[in-house]
C-alpha cells in the first residue's frame, strides 16, 4: 500500500501543493502583496506597463498598478467562487440526487427531465443571459447564476451512484432490519457516494473558477475595483502584444490553480476508497 | 458439494416444536417490463413469483429450490417486504404483512431478517464490523446504551466465531466466510423468529460452506430459529432441510419432507434436478438412470401454457398444454403439481 499511500500519490503531491499554494496566497495577500493593489502611482506615464523587474516582480499594468499584488488579491475571488458555489452546489444536487435515486418514480422522472432542460443550455450563454436579466452585474449575480446552472452535474453523479447502491444486498439488508430512509440515505449510500461525489465537487470548482473568470472578462463579474483574475485578464488583452506580462501572469495563475483542483480531486478519488487504508 | 452430500443427514427426529409461523398463500409477484419513471410505458410483466403458497412450522427449515430465475428468491423478498407483492398473503404469527403500512411492518421486522448470498455486497463497505451489527440494535432501541451495545456486539461475534477484537475491521479486511459469519451476526442481533437465508453459502468455498451451515444449524437449536433456506443447490438443501419445496418459473411444482423428495420424488422436474447431481460413487454414478432436460428455462414474461414445465417435461402429454396442473396431495404430506403422477 506503501506505493499508494497519500504522500506517495503524485497528483495529491502536486495538485495539494498548488492549492495550499493558492489558498495561502489569497488568505495571506495582505501580507504577501509588496504594493497596495490599488493603488495608482503619480507620474502615471513612468510606472505603466513596467515589465517584470525589481521592485516589481510582475511587471505593472496600465494604470501602474503592481500585478503581483493584484494577481494575489484576484486569487480571493476567484477561490472564494470556487468553493463557495460549489459547496452550495452539493448541497442543492446530493439532496436531488438522493431523492431521485432512491425514490425512483415520478420523483425521479421530474427531476431528472428538469435536469435535462438545465443542462440542454449552453451554459455560458445562459449564464450572460441570465445576468443581462439584473440591472448591474456583479459577482452575486456570478453566483447565483453558477449555482442555478452547476448543481446538475453532482446530482446526476450522486443519482447514478444512489440507482446502482440501493440495489447492493447491505442497503436491503438495513431495509429488512427496519432502518429508516434518512438512516440508509445518511449512512449506507451517501458514505458510499463520496469518492464520485468529491472528484465531481473539486472538478467543479476549477470549472467556477473557469467560469467567473469568463463572465468577468466580458465584463458581468466582478467590477472594478474588485479584482478578479478574469477582469485582469480582459484589461492586459488591449496590450498582449506590446506588454504581455499584464494577461499572461493572471491567466497563468488561473490555469495553475484549476490544475491543481483538477489534480487533487483525482487523488482523492484514489485515496478516499477503503481498500486503499491501511 | 460433495463434502456436503456425503456427511450423514440432519438428523429426522428432532421435530418441529408445532405451531404454523409463517403461512404464504397464493403468493403472486408480477413485475412491469420497462415503464417506471414519467414518460416510460410498461411492455408485459415477468411473472417472477405465480401463486405460491407454502407454510413454515415454528423451529422448522424449508428449502425452497429452483434454478435461476425460478422465483425463490423473489418469494424471500417477498416474505421480507423489500417487494410489495402484486397479490396473495403472508400471514407472520397471525398477521397478514401485505396489509400493514410501512409503519406498522417497522415492528414486525425485527423478527423476520435475512442472509444475503453475496458476503462482499451485503456489508456496507464504509462502516465497521462492530458499526454493522450495532445499528440494528441501536435502530429498534434494543440495547440503547452504547457501552452495552458494544459489549451485545462482541457477545454476537463470538456466538458466530469471529474474535470481538475484529469489531473495528472493516469487511474488505475480512475473508469471505467470516464476512458470511458478521452478515449472521447482523441478522442474529435483532432476536428474530424466522430467518430468509437467501443463498449463504452458494459464494463460498465449499469447505467453508460446510462451517457456514454447521453455525446456521448450532444457532437454530440454540436460539429456537426458523429458516427458510433458498438455494440452488439440492445437496445443501438436504442437509439442513427438514422439508423442501421445488420451485420452477414462479410455481411450486412440489412440496415435501426431505426424505421423501429425496428418495422418492414425484414430479418430473424433481427427478430431473436430482438425476443432475452427482453421485460420489463411480460405480453407481455409472449405472444410474440420467435425466437430462432439454432446452431452456422458457422466459418468465411469456410463460408457457398449461402447466408451465410441459415444453421440457419428458413425460408430457398433450393435456398438458391446456391444464394448469393443481398442487395436490398425493401422499400424505407430500404434494406435486402433475397431472401425470
Amino acid at each position: 500500500m506503501s506505493e499508494r499511500g497519500p504522500f506517495r500519490h503524485h497528483g495529491v503531491q502536486v495538485g495539494g501543493a498548488l492549492v495550499g499554494l493558492f489558498v495561502l496566497a489569497a488568505l495571506l495577500a495582505s501580507w504577501l502583496a509588496p504594493f497596495d493593489p490599488h493603488a495608482i502611482p503619480t507620474g502615471l506615464a513612468a510606472a505603466s506597463l513596467l515589465p517584470p523587474a525589481p521592485p516589481h516582480a510582475l511587471g505593472t499594468d496600465a494604470l501602474g498598478r503592481d500585478l503581483l499584488s493584484r494577481v494575489l488579491y484576484g486569487g480571493r475571488v476567484s477561490l472564494l467562487v470556487g468553493v463557495g458555489v460549489e459547496l452550495v452546489t452539493v448541497l442543492i444536487g446530493v439532496l436531488i440526487g438522493l431523492i431521485a435515486g432512491y425514490y425512483g418514480g415520478w420523483a425521479d422522472g421530474l427531476l431528472m427531465r428538469v435536469t435535462d432542460v438545465v443542462m440542454a443550455f449552453p451554459s455560458l450563454i445562459l449564464a450572460i443571459g441570465l445576468i443581462a436579466v439584473f440591472e448591474k452585474p456583479g459577482l452575486d449575480k456570478v453566483f447565483l447564476v453558477l449555482v442555478l446552472l452547476g448543481w446538475t452535474t453532482i446530482a446526476r453523479v450522486v443519482r447514478g451512484e444512489v440507482l446502482s447502491l440501493k440495489t447492493r444486498e447491505y442497503v436491503q439488508a438495513a431495509r429488512a432490519l427496519g432502518v429508516g430512509d434518512g438512516t440508509i440515505l445518511a449512512r449506507h449510500l451517501l458514505p458510499n457516494c463520496l469518492a464520485p461525489l468529491l472528484v465531481a465537487a473539486t472538478i467543479g470548482v476549477g470549472g467556477n473558477m473557469v467560469a467567473e473568470a469568463g463572465l468577468s472578462f466580458l465584463g458581468l463579474g466582478a467590477q472594478a475595483p474588485t479584482i478578479s483574475w478574469g477582469a485582469m485578464l480582459a484589461e492586459g488583452q488591449t496590450f498582449l502584444a506590446s506588454a504581455p506580462w499584464v494577461a499572461v501572469f493572471p491567466g497563468l495563475a488561473l490555469m495553475l490553480a484549476v490544475l491543481g483542483v483538477n489534480l487533487l480531486g483525482d487523488g482523492l478519488r484514489d485515496l478516499l476508497d477503503p481498500r486503499f487504508k491501511h | 458439494m460433495t463434502a456436503l452430500a456425503a456427511s450423514p443427514a440432519k438428523a429426522s427426529d428432532r421435530s418441529p416444536a408445532g405451531g404454523v409461523l409463517l403461512d404464504v398463500r397464493n403468493l403472486v409477484k408480477h413485475f412491469p417490463v420497462g415503464g417506471g419513471g414519467l414518460f416510460g410505458r410498461s411492455h408485459g410483466v415477468i411473472r417472477a413469483v405465480d401463486g405460491v403458497s407454502f407454510s413454515i412450522q415454528k423451529g422448522e427449515t424449508l428449502g425452497l429450490v429452483g434454478e435461476s430465475g425460478s422465483g425463490k428468491t423473489t418469494t424471500g423478498r417477498c416474505i421480507l417486504q423489500l417487494e410489495r407483492p402484486t397479490a396473495g398473503e403472508i400471514i407472520f404469527e397471525g398477521r397478514d404483512l401485505t396489509k400493514l403500512s410501512l409503519a406498522e411492518l417497522r415492528p414486525i421486522r425485527r423478527k423476520i431478517q435475512v442472509i444475503f448470498q453475496d458476503p462482499y455486497s451485503s456489508l456496507n463497505p464504509r462502516m465497521t464490523v462492530g458499526q454493522i451489527i450495532a445499528e440494528p440494535l441501536a435502530v429498534h432501541g434494543i440495547v440503547p446504551d452504547r457501552n452495552a451495545r458494544q459489549a451485545r456486539v462482541h457477545d454476537l461475534l463470538s456466538r458466530v466465531g469471529i474474535l470481538p477484537s475484529l469489531a473495528d475491521r472493516y469487511p474488505h479486511e475480512l475473508s469471505g466466510g467470516q464476512r458470511q459469519r458478521v452478515g449472521v451476526a447482523r441478522a442474529l442481533a435483532m432476536e428474530p423468529s424466522l430467518i430468509i437465508c437467501d443463498e449463504p453459502v452458494s459464494a463460498l468455498d465449499v469447505s467453508i460452506q460446510a462451517q457456514i451451515i454447521n453455525l446456521l444449524e448450532e444457532l437454530q437449536s440454540e436460539f429456537h430459529l426458523t429458516y427458510l433456506f433458498v438455494a440452488h443447490d439440492l445437496s445443501v438443501v438436504r442437509h439442513i432441510s427438514d422439508r423442501v419445496a421445488v420451485m420452477y418459473l414462479g410455481k411450486i411444482v412440489e412440496i415435501t419432507d426431505r426424505q421423501a423428495l429425496y428418495e422418492a420424488p414425484l414430479h418430473p422436474y424433481t427427478k430431473a434436478l436430482l438425476s443432475a447431481v452427482p453421485i460420489p460413487d463411480p460405480a453407481v454414478e455409472a449405472t444410474r438412470e440420467h435425466v437430462v432436460l432439454k432446452g431452456e428455462v422458457p422466459s418468465a414474461l411469456n410463460p408457457p401454457s398449461g402447466c408451465v414445465f410441459h415444453p421440457r417435461c419428458p413425460i408430457a402429454i398433450e393435456d398438458c398444454k391446456k391444464v394448469v396442473p393443481e398442487l395436490r396431495e398425493i401422499r400424505p404430506g407430500h404434494r406435486a403439481a402433475c397431472i401425470r403422477v
